[in-house]
């Protein structure tokens, strides 16, 4: 396979957008998307500072490195959770982010959660009895919370988070599963600041996580790679692989799933319940059924085709 | 006439001459969910394994770190 630019070795395929491309010409193009994307939806400017949140995982840090490069002023923000495992994974992921940061020269604020409240986040969640036995449920609470606190105390216009494509499309799949109204009516990659509330952005959301991967090692960035201990077994990891079963058998579906929603969510018909009693219905000029479309119902209009050729 | 397959800790044996995609499918393996590697070089699943080829995997899955 032939990189589309060059005409090199390709090392990435995205079937979804058919490109194929080498390394050199991916590493260039997903900064330029990304940038694309930034724009497209209003996500933040040049003269505004970017609080990042960084986990030591391979989105944050190659969002992380994207922005830098696009020439975004963007400091980092790690917080150590406790989470051990029998892998040292707070550790190890705080020790990449560091890392990280010390070797591109960039600003890294930390916030660690067991000297700031007393409790490590598996402790808080059993002493609050939240998360029917698994911390997830208290640690993304916790990160919501402070990664919002941080942002507003430090002056951050803006708080940007790794999200990718999969991780919106498996939390659009959760809540579709579940008509979760007000959820799917929040979902996006800018929540917008209001009261209390930094803006918060996704740069990654039109991203495969798969792309997200190759772009990390590409560019020899080095992340954690283990799973978090308490994520294993969880439902958004469910969905995310079975809509990599469904990509695999149709190369797009997780790209049209996303996007199609966030045009019907900006067209704001999303969940409008139609007046189906007043739909401007009339009579088929030649069969007589209603219908909706002007002139002949789309059906005749098939025919009518059929029989012109 | 094998080459291998390595993700995380498991390997799988697959017959050389066919495809990556081929024998990614072969071992029940998700091809969109892993991006694959030769010597530290990203590959694309059309390449046609070799005679003692050792293919990385690397699982792109990820929930939550921190």
């Amino acid at each position: 396979m032939k990189c589309r630019k060059c005409g090199g070795k390709a090392s990435i395929n995205m079937r979804q957008h058919r490109l194929a491309l080498c390394k050199e010409h991916y590493l260039e193009w997903i900064p330029e998307q990304t940038e694309r994307f930034i724009k497209k939806y209003r996500m933040f400017t040049k003269d505004e500072k970017i609080l990042v949140a960084v986990s030591g995982g391979k989105d944050s840090l190659a969002l992380w490195d994207i922005l830098t490069r696009l020439g975004y002023q963007a400091d980092g923000l790690y917080l150590a959770l406790g989470i051990d495992g029998g892998i040292d994974y707070s550790d190890e992921s705080h020790r990449l982010t560091e890392e990280f940061a010390q070797a591109n020269n960039l600003k890294l604020h930390v916030v660690n959660m067991e000297q700031e409240y007393g409790y490590s986040i598996p402790t808080l969640s059993q002493v609050s009895h939240r998360g029917h036995g698994k911390p997830c449920a208290v640690c993304g609470l916790a990160k919501r919370h402070e990664m919002n606190r941080i942002a507003r105390d430090l002056g951050y216009d803006v708080l940007a988070t790794g999200h990718n494509l999969d991780d919106e499309a498996a939390v659009l799949f959760g809540n579709t599963l579940h008509w979760s109204a007000e959820y799917l009516l929040r979902q996006g990659p800018v929540l917008p600041e209001s009261d209390g509330l930094a803006r918060k952005v996704k740069p990654l959301c039109r991203f495969y996580e798969r792309e997200m991967t190759a772009y990390a090692i590409a560019r020899g960035i080095e992340y954690i790679y283990d799973e978090c201990p308490f994520a294993e077994g969880s439902q958004q990891i469910f969905y995310k692989e079975a809509l990599n079963q469904l990509e695999t058998a149709r190369p797009g579906s997780k790209l049209t799933f996303y996007t199609r929603f966030l045009e019907a969510r900006q067209s704001g018909n999303l969940f409008i319940e139609k007046d189906i009693e007043h739909a401007h219905l009339h009579p088929c000029p030649q069969c007589g059924q209603p219908t909706s479309t002007p002139d002949l119902c789309s059906f005749c209009r098939m025919v009518e085709k059929a029989k012109t050729g | 006439m094998t080459a291998k397959l390595i993700l995380r800790k498991k390997e799988y044996e697959v017959k050389s001459g066919m495809s990556l995609l081929d024998a990614l499918k072969k071992s029940n393996i998700v091809p969109e969910s892993v991006i694959a590697t030769r010597d530290g070089e990203l590959i694309t699943d059309d390449e046609i394994l070799k005679d003692g080829d050792v293919i990385k995997l690397i699982a792109v899955i990820s929930g939550g770190a921190g």
